[in-house]
């Protein structure tokens, strides 16, 4: 959802984006992505992080640069600034980005990832202050086959992005809707949904796949309930 | 050059509220507490701020939760969410308005992260000071919002003394009208400040919008049995439903017996620098009944003595209309 797919890469699921090498990324983006999750140097996490990278915060009681941060499931080590957002490590250092930064104000929403699976703005985040949490991306949202969310596969039926950039946003909070509130009414959607802005105007399309998700999330627990 | 890299400082996270008070103490002008960061981090990102220190009080599990407090009032620690006080059982039964108004606040994941304690310490909105011009809050020598030009559709009605900045918080009006009790911890003890004392105007000092000192720490505000169960009004308008700043809310509290208005408190906020209690209103209502003229009457009692900006006169009906439907509907 959150890729525009102007190449030729196969159908969903696409390569995770895990630490070590990438073997089977045949796109320039891919590649890319690749090489930062790897932790190798790549120009654009020098020229975002060069302003304050100088300075040591080896003074005691400040934090450690290095933590372990669990992202999607996964364990990730990684050097994060004392002034570092959650979205900036997300997306320049973890190389998740499918995380958007909009407004980086939390203003807009097209940030919004899970923590401890409450919808929270990544830009509005320090990523210290939340070492110890569960992080859910968009990008962890697809099954172990790469089987789109039940919310990703109702924003298409329902045509719900146009541009796509606060997709990922959007959908985070849907998801993190559902998660406590498996059958809201409309209203309840329209107000879980009301910390992300779409200047496409699709709010009703993406009401409308919150409403198809929930029902589909319904049926799926119906069918999975003798199991 | 970028407004969206902050500027480096050393970030700590102590655990307890004497580590936190001892850093603050230490650090001085150059430190920070930060607790959800919406409010904070904008203004690391504007570089207007630029503290070398920052002390993040979320590690600090005592300053978390809600509980009964002794006295049967309830104790809300600084840096409970605003969701958390939304959804609370025991506040939306006991101070329906704390939670309507907690409700309101900004947006859903806004609420999630930014804390009660957060909601009442944040910082003027006037969009000249956020900008970092040299005004009088910004340590300078004037104000830009009211000048002929000034754009201050959103400042003052009342209080205004060189700077026009009004109190943004929803949450507030809700406390001052419950007469919660502020608990701060600073490096000479703890002390307990009334919400209506707890915010200050520009005429006390106009470079901070609370009482509290330089290292000193909102730790809990405690909500007393008075207006346990009383009937609320909270109503908040604003441009839009979503993340905005209140024009005016307005919060009230009243225990009426038959149809007479035995006690009230009310407040308004986004009309002056400190949450507005409408003492007038009170006066003019208490003991009366409780109907649409003396509905109308606190409305006009409201308003008296307002002098509004070039460009916010309609805080005025706004602020009266809001004052008669809190009475009539309550």
């Amino acid at each position: 959802m959150a890729d525009d797919r102007d190449d030729d890469r196969p159908p969903f699921p696409e390569p995770r984006y895990d630490v070590g090498p990438l073997s089977k990324a045949t796109s320039r983006r891919n590649f890319i992505k690749g090489v930062i999750a790897s932790g190798a140097a790549v120009s654009s996490v020098g020229y975002l992080f060069t302003a304050g990278c100088s300075r040591s915060t080896g003074s005691v009681g400040g934090v450690e640069r290095m933590l372990v941060l669990n992202v999607n499931g996964q364990m990730r080590p990684v050097d994060v600034l004392p002034q570092e957002t959650l979205a900036m490590t997300l997306r320049y250092r973890l190389g998740l980005t499918g995380t958007k930064l909009g407004c980086d104000r939390g203003e807009c929403g097209a940030c919004t990832v899970l923590v401890d699976d409450v919808a929270s703005y990544s830009c509005s985040t320090l990523t210290h202050a939340v070492r110890n949490r569960a992080i859910t991306t968009i990008e962890g949202l697809e099954g172990p086959n790469g089987e789109l969310h039940v919310v990703q596969q109702a924003m298409i039926d329902e045509l719900g992005p146009q541009c796509g950039f606060c997709t990922p946003g959007q959908i985070m909070s849907a998801v993190a809707l559902l998660k406590v509130n498996p059958k809201p009414t409309r209203d309840e959607a329209r107000h879980a949904m009301s910390g992300n802005l779409c200047r496409c105007g699709a709010y009703d399309h993406y009401l409308n796949a919150v409403m198809r998700a929930a029902d589909a999330g319904d049926r799926l627990s119906e069918t999975r309930a003798p199991v | 050059m970028s407004r969206d890299m902050m500027g480096a400082f050393e970030l700590y996270q102590p655990d307890t509220v004497d580590g936190a008070v001892a850093l603050l103490e230490k650090f001085g002008k150059d430190g920070w507490a930060l607790a959800g960061g919406n409010d904070s981090l904008d203004w690391f990102k504007d570089r207007v701020k630029r503290p070398k220190y920052v002390v993040d009080l979320a590690g600090i599990s005592t300053l978390k939760g809600i509980r009964e407090s002794a006295d049967g009032g309830v104790e809300i620690g600084a840096l409970t969410t605003l969701t958390e006080i939304e959804r609370s059982e025991l506040i939306k039964g006991r101070y329906t308005v704390l939670a309507t108004a907690a409700a309101r606040v900004a947006s859903p994941q806004i609420r999630n992260t930014g804390t009660i304690g957060g909601n009442v310490c944040q910082d003027a909105r006037c969009w000249y000071y956020r900008y970092g011009v040299d005004c009088y809050r910004a340590g300078g020598n004037r104000c830009y919002a009211d000048t002929p030009e000034g754009q201050n559709r959103e400042h003052c009605l009342y209080g205004a003394d060189r700077c026009v900045a009004v109190s943004p918080s929803d949450t507030a009006p809700a406390l001052v009208v419950l007469d919660a009790k502020m608990l701060v911890v600073g490096p000479k003890g703890q002390r307990e400040v009334p919400a209506e004392q707890f915010f200050i105007g520009p005429n006390v000092d106009i470079t901070r919008m609370t009482v509290l000192e330089d290292g000193e720490v909102l730790t809990a505000i405690h909500l007393p049995m008075d207006w346990s169960g009383a009937r609320f009004y909270f109503e908040k308008v604003a441009d839009r439903n979503t993340w905005d700043f209140p024009l005016v809310n307005i919060a009230a509290a009243m225990f009426v017996t038959g149809d007479k208005i035995d006690r009230i408190r009310i407040a308004a906020g986004a009309v002056q620098c400190v949450p507005r209690r409408l003492t007038a209103v009170e006066a003019v209502v208490t003991g009366q009944p409780k109907n649409a003229e003396t509905a109308g009457l606190a409305g006009q009692s409201a308003v008296r003595g307002a002098t509004p900006l070039n460009f916010n006169h309609f805080k005025i009906p706004l602020l009266q209309n809001l004052v008669t439907r809190a009475i009539r509907d309550a």
